[in-house]
């Protein structure tokens, strides 16, 4: 099986970054895809948090909120919000948190809050809700997003959660101690940053994609690894696997 | 200690023109048939604060009687923009204080602890303390950190929906149990609705989320009260209808004609259809 979407090997290119051994603060939408892929083929034993306060939830289909009755249903145990950003998420009990964005900038800085000037907008988008504390309470951060050059910005309107800030020694310099974004994974590439300045470079290119792609792609002069990998191709079971979750989500929202 | 009484005279009982008022419930047991009811009561000039705006406030901030919005992600869950909401944001017709969920969760609970601010660790290389004069920080005394700080949340009205009540006016919440009992005992007054009224609440476990009938005002029971939001064990979320609701808030002339037609003149007995719809099946 070689047909697959863009958006099939992002998300399973993420799932393939998780193991059993992470506890995974989930965000709604492709990262809640990702988890449960990987959930639901080599890593079964991954914990998944949504911030509604379920602990450890194992959904059959996707939610459309972060806190569907699906989730509490599932899950080990369910905690109030309020002992889920102190007690599991400022509390240090989680190893990824894995984060959507409208806008990144080339140190993973996300955007998620306006576009325009903040007091007069000319696009009011959702706002950060738990990434600003996510970005920087959790042991790593992958971020998963499809490329673009409204999306990939030279320069972000606003600051909604921070990633490396303006490069290597940002977040220590803020007292942050997590590691910040790892991991960007697109439609096109995966990158990570770079050891020496944090900037995201190109490590891994998805089969077929070529680097003008990227670069066509993204708002600042993209760098790339001086090993590029290829992304292996999504396998028949990771398709299967993902094709029949989202179909088995569509028809139970359409419910 | 709480009192039963009908929708209609509990919201006009506890809910005034300028009050601030927080209708909490995230995701789970939304207190939709009161925010219905506060729409056609017309209760103006509300500082709303929920920390996911949702459709409820979408709808109230649409009708014309916010002042203010105090919330920390206000978009239709999976599916997109709250448009009304969006809309007058936009156009600048709508203040705002907003704020990350961590912040606000820390808020409700340092209101309900009767402290005069709530201290975490966040918002640090972020942008939102620059635009809201209220995250502030405090230096630890015995450690040195810089932490930040948000003042508590002390709404005047808190409005939550709720599983059952017993005869004696406790109330019971369970599954998603969110900040809402944060938020009840932060407020001055609370409103509380509830699927069903029961003698006795039977066997539970002794953890079981209860608000004392003496921390409540006043209690109205309204069967499928938080559709399209859901009630754990009751009915599921109408998750189409969040979709749906995308393109009936879209435009302001359709919003208004929906607003007429299925709230203005309509009132808390038609939720418990949508219960049914929506059914769990009994076990």
């Amino acid at each position: 099986m070689t047909d697959y979407t863009p958006t099939e090997i992002m998300t399973i290119a993420a799932a393939r970054l998780l193991t059993n051994d992470e506890v995974c603060f989930v965000g709604i939408g492709a990262p809640s895809a990702a988890c449960n892929l990987a959930r639901l083929t080599h890593a079964p034993k991954i914990t998944l948090i949504y911030e509604s306060g379920t602990l450890s939830t194992r959904p059959s289909v996707l939610p459309l909120s972060i806190g569907d009755g699906e989730l509490c249903d599932t899950a080990l145990t369910t905690v109030s919000v309020p002992e889920m950003f102190r007690y599991w998420l400022q509390g240090g009990r989680i190893t990824i948190g894995f984060l959507g964005g409208a806008q990144i900038d080339r140190f993973a800085n996300l955007n998620t809050t306006v576009v325009g000037p903040y007091d007069a907008p000319k696009v009011r988008l959702p706002g950060g809700g738990g990434a600003p504390e996510i970005a920087i309470n959790c042991g790593q951060i992958f971020i998963i997003m499809a490329m673009g050059q409204r999306a990939f910005m030279d320069k972000l309107p606003f600051i909604t959660s921070l990633g490396h800030g303006t490069g290597k020694g940002s977040r220590e310099a803020l007292g942050v101690k997590t590691r910040g974004p790892t991991q960007l994974i697109t439609d096109l590439c995966i990158f990570e940053p770079d050891p020496e300045t944090s900037e995201l470079t190109v490590t891994s290119l998805h089969p077929g994609v070529t680097r003008e792609q990227i670069q066509e792609n993204c708002g600042w002069p993209v760098k790339f690894a001086a090993a590029v990998r290829e992304t292996p191709a999504p396998d028949a079971t990771e398709l299967s696997v993902l094709r029949d979750l989202h179909a088995r989500t569509k028809a139970a929202h359409a419910a | 200690m709480a009192e039963f009484m009908s929708l209609r005279d509990a919201i006009a009982a506890n809910l005034r023109d300028g009050d601030s008022v927080a209708m909490e419930g995230f995701t789970h047991l939304i207190p939709y048939a009161a925010g219905h009811e506060v729409i056609r009561q017309g209760q103006k000039d509300l500082t709303l604060i929920r920390m996911t705006p949702d459709i409820i406030y979408d709808q109230i901030v649409g009708m014309g009687q916010a002042k203010k919005l105090v919330f920390s992600w206000a978009g239709n869950p999976g599916v997109g923009s709250l448009h009304r909401v969006r809309e007058e944001i936009e156009a600048g017709r709508l203040a705002i204080e907003e704020h990350s969920h961590a912040a606000m969760a820390n808020a409700f609970e340092a209101g309900a602890a009767n402290l005069p601010f709530a201290v975490f660790r966040g918002y640090r290389g972020v942008d939102l303390p620059k635009v809201n004069p209220n995250i502030r920080s405090v230096t630890c005394p015995y450690t040195g950190e810089v932490l930040a700080t948000v003042p508590a949340v002390r709404p005047d009205v808190a409005i939550i929906h709720a599983l059952k009540a017993d005869r004696e006016g406790n109330v019971l919440l369970e599954g998603i149990v969110g900040v809402q009992k944060e938020a009840v005992l932060a407020s001055k007054r609370s409103v509380v609705t509830v699927e069903e009224i029961v003698e006795d609440f039977g066997p539970r476990s002794t953890n079981a989320v209860i608000l004392p009938a003496w921390t409540v005002t006043a209690i109205a029971q309204v069967p499928g009260g938080a559709h399209p939001s859901y009630a754990q064990g009751y009915y599921k979320r109408d998750n189409a209808f969040y979709i749906a609701w995308d393109k009936i808030a879209r435009d302001k002339a359709v919003f208004l004609k929906w607003m007429e037609e299925n709230v203005l003149a309509s009132g808390p007995e038609t939720f418990a259809a949508q219960a049914r719809r929506f059914a769990v099946a009994a076990e």
